[in-house]
């Protein structure tokens, strides 16, 4: 075992215990408030933080949302931050856009707010086809205080029916890369009609694709389990009831603050696993299930295809990644779930887990399926890690853009964080695409002699 | 505020982060929130760095704000020395630091670090990313070499005899548009004629090598979007001439060696002997008589359009039919090279503004960035990437400069290679009355991208139109659009098949303004045909 791999075992962190010799060597990182997370010790790390910000998630989301439109507040850097991590050119004029705050925008906020205005009446005079229209915060728009929910309401006024005007904060100063998405899921959540009694339906939360959902919609259908809604729904404005019938399935782990909004509203939030890999996915479908009195046996019986489809998928890329020891850079919050997926599933042994941050209750059932001593670590401080990273050298490190060129130069095997988050990797038919993203860098290099 | 859905420049901190990530022993501190790491990316996966850059940004959050941020500054440029010890230190703010004016130069210089640290001010909101690189270098040149400045007023000693003439190679940066081999491609050159190279900058170059500016005779300016401030300080403190033709093409090479040769004392002549390059063949083997009067647009950064503006003219054959640049700062040399084409420049950074003129100038190639590369795809024209912002495409394993004879051969390909793809469509096209090669088939490389694109000979309402999306919008397609109420015979449409698809819209085009003018409701082949003896060699 490398010495990185040590600290982990110390008994007793954050519980009182002796401290981690790690945590004596390096006192900028404190033993966190163990809260109910079993005995995993989770570490906390501050300094640079090497993650996008909450602006990111608009790639996938306009995605989702055909018919809205998102428009940052913001600067030149936001602009070139959304051309750059979304590597794309304009094939069609997007979905996106930024109104770039200039000097003259700083003199003054009046001027501002009719600078506003000015840019979305032009905007969606050229967009007729858009239906909802989200005013995006970002960095400078929240550091000069421009009120952009009070801008949304303003503009909601002039331009409805046909647009609905909505506001959240993509900031990196509030947001961190998926966090985005949980901030402008949020404020969808006061638009959705009141449930007329106390029925029970299903919301399944955090944007996955497409034919993700058409797969869980046929396994609920056969389970019936319903009804059913996906939340973001494809079209902005047909916004599922909430209620105190509503049962909330969390499809993705960042939408924490999404869910409090729905529970705030009486939805009821189903504890569970998240659907990657099998037995994840399995998990959770069972939470579901249970929850509209269907037994687990029947669950196996209805996904017996699938999940012996996915299990025969994963086979050949777990003579791969098996005792391999895999390496996370905090990215977007799917660390923990794939972690579990890889150790328990594929095999992996687990070096670190770095997520941005970590939310406890949300994690809870993830947490318990980690092996004893796995290190977790919440928050970033860039240099350090990547001293830890270079000592415990993994097979496989999972980080983001503009750290995977410099690792695999140093001799590291690296995977795009960001993929994950582009890729369909929910549900048992995606289980062995998703085993097969990190066995591919390994593979690779196997392959090349030069 | 300005609408932006894409733009050709980064903020101007990203221009800092060029320049720092292009020398050696420099780190930059860099007061920006969260999420400004993204920048690293530019260089690690477009450029393929195996380094990070060197930069440490602070990435303060919201709960930040309201305690000491000036804190942090400080923490990360005491840290950031302390873990990389760089000889030089840059600091600066990025567009949301620059709100909560903590004055990062400052607080660096209470640390009393044992190097030169130079403090940036780039206004993020007035100014973009070449104007931050050219800044970041003027300041750079100016810190590190200012204490070896000779008094003011002091001449320059001549040359020590015996000694080679030599220079500073100004303005290649990380995340240049072949800057990597354009410096190779004019260093050789350069020794090629005698000239010794003292310094390359910013370019792998060193806190120390700036220092050294001075020595040597004079300076040769690159790119002057990023060099030009640095080198104009250079020749005011010590009186070194700058040598400053782009030699982007044969005759630009040609005139840049000749400018060589007067600032460095040497035989104008000996340039001839280096300047071997196929192109002037080429061009004039007659395999390239097609290329004669090809409309091109071209697009960039004005140091490049103006450059290929000449190679596409003198070098090509081509008949340049619009022109324009996206940055501000170097418009006045772009207006003038447009004036003495006739035509007048663009100067926008609004891609939606480049496409209408597109549009509207009907080009057969576009020479533009890869925003222009994409609507030229949209709209079914050739197209050449000639400049700036970088794509990873525009970082090829092979050797391939711009600049210098080399750079010349590549411009010739390159310019050429779409032409030349099209003129065998063209070859297929006329076999399409064989089965193989159906009326309904599209040209091999635009079927990726436009299904519908150029139909040969397709029946009905052509499909040409189906390839101009903002036309509507632009309205610019001089009389396309209004067209609509013509109708085209059968037998016309098909004659009209048989011409070449890069000049069919044209072709279709012409006859219907021909048609509009002559009142004539229904197109024939007799129309077509008069209308291409009333166009002909206009």
């Amino acid at each position: 075992m490398t010495p990185g791999m040590a600290s982990p075992q110390a008994p007793g962190q954050g519980t009182g215990g002796a401290p981690a010799p790690e945590a004596v060597q390096r006192p900028k990182q404190r033993p966190a408030q163990d809260e109910g997370c079993r005995e995993l010790p989770v570490l906390t790390e501050k300094g640079q933080r090497e993650v996008f910000c909450g602006l990111t998630g608009i790639i996938w989301l306009h995605r989702k949302m055909q018919d809205a439109f998102f428009l940052i507040v913001g600067s030149r850097t936001c602009a070139h931050l959304m051309q750059s991590a979304a590597g794309v050119m304009i094939f069609a004029e997007p979905r996106f856009g930024t109104a770039i705050i200039e000097e003259k925008d700083l003199a003054g906020m009046a001027d501002a707010n009719d600078e506003l205005d000015r840019v979305v009446h032009r905007l969606l005079e050229r967009r007729p086809d858009i239906r909802t229209l989200f005013l995006v915060g970002s960095c400078p728009s929240e550091v000069i205080k421009l009120d952009l929910a009070k801008a949304a309401e303003r503009l909601d006024g002039s331009h409805a029916p046909g647009v609905r005007v909505l506001a959240y904060s993509g900031s990196g100063i509030e947001t961190t890369f998926t966090e985005g998405e949980d901030q402008c899921l949020r404020s969808m959540v006061p638009n959705m009609p009141p449930a007329s009694g106390t029925e029970r339906s299903l919301l399944v939360v955090g944007t996955v694709a497409d034919v993700v959902e058409d797969q869980m919609a046929r396994v609920f259908q056969e389970l019936g389990i319903g009804p059913i809604h996906f939340f973001p729904p494809r079209r902005s404005r047909e916004l599922p009831a909430v209620g105190p019938g509503t049962r909330v399935l969390m499809a993705q782990p960042w939408v924490n603050e999404t869910v409090a909004a729905l529970e705030a509203r009486g939805a009821v939030r189903l504890p569970a696993p998240y659907p990657l890999g099998v037995e994840g996915t399995m998990d959770w479908l069972v939470a579901a299930a249970a929850e509209w009195g269907v037994s687990r046996a029947r669950v196996l019986e209805v996904t017996k295809g699938p999940r012996d489809r996915g299990r025969r998928a994963l086979e050949p890329y777990r003579r791969v990644l098996q005792g391999k020891r895999i390496f996370f850079f905090p990215d977007s919050q799917l660390e923990l779930p794939l972690a579990r997926f890889l150790h328990r599933e594929l095999g992996m042994e687990l070096s670190e887990v770095g997520m941005p941050f970590l939310h406890r209750g949300h994690m809870a059932e993830e947490m318990e399926q980690l092996p004893p001593g796995t290190v977790v670590r919440e928050g970033q401080d860039v240099d350090q890690q990547l001293d830890r990273c270079r000592e415990a050298h993994p097979d496989l490190v999972v980080c983001g853009l503009g750290l995977a060129n410099p690792l695999e130069a140093e001799g590291l095997t690296t995977k795009w964080a960001i993929e994950l988050v582009f890729s369909p990797i929910h549900g048992f038919e995606q289980a062995g695409d998703l085993a097969e993203l990190f066995a591919r860098p390994l593979l690779r290099k196997e392959r090349l002699e030069v | 505020m300005e609408l932006t859905l894409w733009t050709y420049e980064g903020p101007p901190h990203v221009g800092a982060m060029r320049v720092a990530t292009a020398m050696k022993g420099v780190h930059y501190v860099l007061h920006a929130p969260q999420g400004d790491t993204y920048a690293d990316l530019l260089f690690t996966m477009i450029e393929r760095r195996d380094h990070r850059p060197p930069v440490t940004y602070t990435t303060f959050q919201a709960r930040d704000l309201g305690g000491d941020t000036a804190g942090m500054v400080k923490t990360s440029v005491r840290e950031a020395y302390e873990r990389f010890r760089p000889e030089a230190l840059l600091v600066g703010a990025s567009c949301t630091a620059e709100l909560i004016q903590d004055d990062p130069g400052g607080l660096a210089a209470t640390l009393n670090l044992p190097i030169p640290v130079v403090a940036l001010e780039l206004p993020a909101y007035q100014r973009k990313e070449n104007w931050g690189a050219s800044e970041t270098f003027y300041q750079l040149v100016r810190a590190l070499a200012g204490p070896y400045a000779p008094a003011p007023g002091t001449d320059r000693p001549p040359r020590e005899p015996g000694t080679p003439p030599s220079c500073n190679l100004l303005g290649p940066t990380a995340l240049g548009f072949r800057h990597r081999d354009d410096v190779t491609e004019i260093r050789r050159l350069l020794e090629a004629v005698g000239v010794e190279v003292k310094v390359v900058a910013p370019l792998d170059a060193t806190p120390a090598d700036l220092a050294r500016l001075g020595e040597a005779d004079f300076n040769v300016v690159l790119y002057p979007e990023i060099a030009a401030a640095a080198a104009g300080w250079l020749k005011r403190t010590f009186k070194q001439p700058m040598v400053d033709i782009v030699p982007m093409g044969v005759g630009a090479t040609r005139d840049f060696l000749r400018q060589v040769a007067e600032v460095a004392g040497l035989d104008p002549e000996r340039g001839e002997s280096v300047l071997q390059s196929r192109l002037p063949w080429y061009s004039r083997s007659v395999d390239s008589t097609y290329l004669t009067g090809k409309r091109v647009f071209i697009f960039g950064d004005a140091t490049h359009a103006v450059a290929a503006a000449r190679v596409a003219r003198e070098e090509m054959g081509f008949e340049v039919v619009g022109i324009g640049a996206y940055n501000r700062e170097f418009a006045r040399n772009v207006r003038a090279c447009a004036k003495e084409m006739g035509l007048e420049a663009l100067i926008t950074d609004d891609y939606l503004e480049v496409e209408r003129a597109i549009v509207e100038s009907a080009p057969e190639m576009v020479l533009g960035t890869q925003m222009e590369r994409h609507i030229a795809k949209r709209l079914g024209l050739f197209c050449a990437v000639i400049s700036a912002p970088v794509h990873v495409q525009d970082f090829p394993a092979r050797y391939s400069p711009l600049m210098g004879p080399e750079g010349a051969n590549v411009l010739f390909d390159t310019w050429v290679h779409p032409l030349m793809m099209g003129l065998e469509e063209h070859l297929l096209g006329m076999f399409q009355d064989d089965f193989e090669f159906g009326n309904g088939a599209t040209p091999s490389h635009l079927r990726a991208e436009e299904p519908s694109a150029v139909k040969v000979g397709a029946p009905s309402r052509p499909s040409e139109q189906s390839v101009a999306p903002a036309a509507g919008s632009g309205n610019g397609t001089s009389g396309v659009g209004e067209s609509l109420s013509l109708a085209w015979t059968a037998e016309a449409e098909q004659e009209l098949g048989r011409i070449p698809f890069f000049v069919r819209k044209k072709a279709r085009r012409n006859t219907e303004k021909y048609a509009e003018e002559k009142g004539i409701r229904e197109i024939g082949v007799e129309t077509l045909y008069e209308a291409k003896v009333h166009f002909g060699g206009r």
